[in-house]
């Protein structure tokens, strides 16, 4: 039989043009492969998150070819002998034979919640990037709106999946789940009774959850995220000011190659680091809790860290409980009301307009493509740093029994460090950041009028000290420049202009190789001293 | 009547006669002494009949570091130390045997520290104490554990000490300073716990917890504690407290890093 010679170089653009000639796909994909995004680290926090999701996907449907939500009560007789014998449900069940019988299944569970933490953790991050950078602001609104949707379906995922191993913890939280819906005014019982199927817990809150938790709430979180990264793409990236940066024009890299290779290379670091904690870092070790039963209430039992903070402000709420008498029945508000449906409506509405709240105070109506530095815009900024320092308070009084216990503290002074702190330190947070912004703005006009501080002192003949600086213009007989700033780094540091050592650009090592490398320093030479005496003498 | 085939003497000087009465009444009350140490009631050793020679033993150290607090009879001082009647000695080697006792000083909770007294010292005190009061007593023998069944104890534990210590017995805090220690113990000192209840634990007596089922939680407990933490670096086994602190200064630290290194600062 003859063989064909194939030309391995003319390969993919053959490939290319077949497809093309089929599907006409060459002038989109153009335009998306052009697509330029602009290149900064902070951009990059959203992609973790992205990225995590990924690793969540892949772990998440491992584990369900071998995880049963059945509530059915089964004996267990896998290889983890101190369970040995006991009666479970075979959700539970299931969750311990992947962790000690199905081969890799505990490194993926543990990838998989390691994925889901990491998860929440970079919506946050990349959260306070949009919201202390103005990101937000005009036309990207919905985008905000459907991260901060995101953020609370991420939320209800990860309280699914906790809840669904059926251990003690996961009974204890849903146990608390269900005394929230509990104190709903007017609808509480009924919510609660017809999402436990009766009363607590029930036998079929683990298949709904299962289902929520694997397929309705993944969708939602999937769909959310294409009109994200649609929006993203339709609106383009926001940039920091700099050199030949305007509203009207992107600058960076193009989609393809170079933004690609390095999404790519990021992923595969996103997925490492995520193996890297499954690997070496236990987490929730269900075959220590136990089965779940309604006797069984551990020390240190908490909700991963993005719902620690309801449970902080549970812990934090007095006891206030609202009694009253209308139309001849009892009517009562209990306490955990205020802390636990309150307080994350508040924080889900908030958040939600908080764009357009913004743009109602500045009347500012305008499109905006270009970030801010936090500096300037000191209300925001503080307000922000109050909404962190609120979220930081509450969130460390979600874990105060540890916290008491490991740092043999009273366990009433955390609480009342909660209850004082969550009053008193927003507004300080709030002082002190607004304060730091003017300083460090105030310091910006100063280098852009005076110059840099060169650390050198001079002093005159008349014995008078003088600070030299290094004018960033062409400066006035008094020393000032006339320079307007540009909402960018202003450089205060010499060797920000040249005059140390041009720095060579690498992280670990240098990847260029300046050209012409100067040995000494582009320093001008110092001037000839002048003998300075007390007067002439005679020679 | 001597005197008449001997020389007549002269009559004895006064001062002869000053020692004589002197001597005659030093041996007449060495004589009345010695009846009476001969024949009195032997009032301190009666006392210490009853005590076994541990016991008496123990009194001493208690004599010595206890009773200033529990009384010198061990009948408790208000306000300083409560009575030991009736604790038995389970309690005593427990408290002392830990270090616990001798208190450093008035706190909520007495802590562990490098005992004062050895296991033999703290169990002459028990005998001491079990003399002067009753009460209950750890078994015989260093291994308590291996006749208990781990699955058992572990449903045991979690229902009855781990509302307290922990699912993993790694501790838990109480209110205003109190604490349910980390269960690093050995199996004698869980025992003397359940048994005795001590600090601000409940009793757990015979007929609550038979002597079968704190075998068990011993046996769970002693398990957990050799339990080679399969999924990797154990954090404490605190739950998800460390987990989050994990997740921000492991995770997203490294991540951050690595957005830094791959991507442009300014």
């Amino acid at each position: 039989m003859k063989r064909r010679k194939v030309d391995v170089a003319a390969l993919p653009a053959a490939t290319a043009r077949q497809i093309d000639d089929r599907f006409q796909v060459a002038t989109p994909l153009r335009r998306m492969f052009n697509k330029v995004f602009p290149d900064h680290w902070s951009f990059l926090l959203g992609e973790i998150a992205l990225y995590s999701f990924i690793v969540l996907l892949l772990t998440g449907t491992f584990i369900a070819l071998f995880f049963d939500p059945s509530a059915k009560e089964v004996e267990y007789s896998g290889s983890y002998t101190p369970l040995k014998g006991v009666v479970m449900s075979q959700a539970y069940n299931t969750a311990l034979n992947i962790s000690f019988d199905v081969r890799g299944g505990l490194v993926m569970r543990q990838m998989h919640h390691w994925a889901a933490l990491l998860f929440m953790a970079a919506i946050i991050v990349h959260m306070f990037r949009v919201f202390f950078t103005g990101a937000f602001r005009k036309p990207r609104e919905a985008n905000w709106i459907v991260g901060v949707s995101l953020f609370w379906l991420g939320f209800l995922e990860g309280f699914c999946g906790y809840g669904l191993p059926d251990d003690a913890l996961s009974g204890t939280g849903l146990r608390i789940a269900s005394a929230i819906t509990l104190s709903i005014p007017v609808v509480g019982t009924w919510v609660t009774t017809s999402l436990f199927g009766g009363e607590f817990p029930g036998d079929v809150i683990l298949d709904r959850m299962y289902i929520a938790h694997v397929l309705l709430v993944p969708a939602i979180i999937l769909g959310l995220i294409t009109v994200h990264m649609a929006l993203l793409v339709k609106q383009k990236h926001t940039q920091w000011p700099g050199p030949g940066r305007t509203n009207h024009n992107v600058v960076g890299v193009r989609m393809f190659p170079g933004f690609a290779a390095k999404g790519g290379g990021f992923f595969m670091i996103v997925f490492s680091v995520i193996a890297f904690l499954g690997g070496l870092f236990q987490i929730n070790p269900i075959w220590l809790f136990g089965p779940y039963k309604a006797s069984v209430v551990s020390a240190a039992s908490q909700p991963d860290w993005y719902v620690m903070f309801l449970d902080g402000s549970t812990r934090l709420m007095p006891a206030w409980e609202l009694r009253w008498h209308m139309f001849g029945h009892g009517y009562t508000l209990p306490p955990i009301l205020w802390p636990t449906v309150v307080l994350p409506g508040i924080l889900t509405v908030l958040p939600l307009f908080y764009p357009f709240i913004e743009a109602r105070f500045t009347r500012d109506k305008t499109a905006h493509h270009l970030l801010q530095r936090p500096r300037d815009v000191p209300t925001r900024s503080a307000l922000g740093a109050m909404a962190i320092t609120f979220y930081m308070v509450l969130f460390l009084s979600g874990g105060n029994d540890v916290i008491a216990d490991k740092f043999n503290i009273s366990l009433n002074a955390t609480t009342w460090f909660g209850r004082i702190g969550i009053l008193v330190l927003p507004p300080l947070a709030y002082y002190v950041t607004h304060r730091i912004c003017l300083g460090l703005q105030q310091h910006d006009r100063e280098v852009l009028v005076h110059g840099i501080e060169t650390g050198i002192l001079r002093r005159s003949v008349d014995g008078r000290f003088y600070e030299v600086h290094q004018p960033l213009a062409a400066a006035d007989d008094h020393g000032h420049a006339e320079l307007d700033y540009a909402g960018w780094v202003v450089p205060k540091k010499m060797n920000r202009v040249g005059a140390l050592m041009p720095s060579v650009r690498g992280f670990f090592r240098p990847i260029e190789q300046p050209p012409g490398q100067p040995t000494e320093a582009p320093v001008s030479p110092a001037p000839d001293r002048e003998e300075i005496g007390t007067g002439t003498r005679q020679r | 009547m001597f005197s008449r085939f001997g020389p007549a003497r002269r009559p004895p000087s006064r001062l002869r006669r000053r020692l004589a009465a002197g001597a005659r009444l030093v041996a007449a009350l060495t004589l009345v002494g010695g009846l009476y140490t001969a024949f009195a009631p032997a009032a301190v050793a009666e006392d210490s009949s009853g005590l076994s020679p541990a016991a008496q033993q123990g009194k001493g150290y208690f004599d010595q570091t206890c009773a200033s607090c529990h009384g010198s009879n061990a009948q408790g001082v208000p306000g300083k130390g409560p009575s030991l009647i009736g604790v038995g000695s389970a309690a005593v080697e427990f408290q002392v045997g830990s270090g616990r006792m001798p208190l450093a000083g008035q706190a909520a909770q007495a802590e562990k520290k490098k005992a004062l007294y050895n296991l033999d010292q703290a169990r002459d005190i028990g005998a001491y104490i079990e003399a002067v009061g009753g009460g209950p007593q750890i078994p015989e023998g260093d291994d308590l554990h291996s006749k208990g069944d781990a699955a058992r104890g572990g449903e045991l534990f979690r229902v009855n000490c781990a509302a307290c210590h922990q699912f993993a017995a790694a501790g838990g805090a109480l209110s205003s300073g109190k604490f349910a220690p980390a269960i690093a113990a050995t199996d004698r000192e869980i025992y003397g716990a359940m048994l005795s209840g001590p600090q601000n634990m409940p009793v757990f007596g015979d007929n609550q917890l038979t002597p079968q089922d704190k075998a068990d939680i011993i046996a769970y407990i002693q398990n957990l504690r050799s339990d080679q933490d399969p999924g990797g670096w154990g954090i404490g086994r605190l739950g998800p407290v460390p987990e989050a602190l994990v997740i921000f200064l492991v995770g997203l630290v490294a991540l951050i890093f690595a957005t830094l290194w791959i991507a442009g600062k300014s």
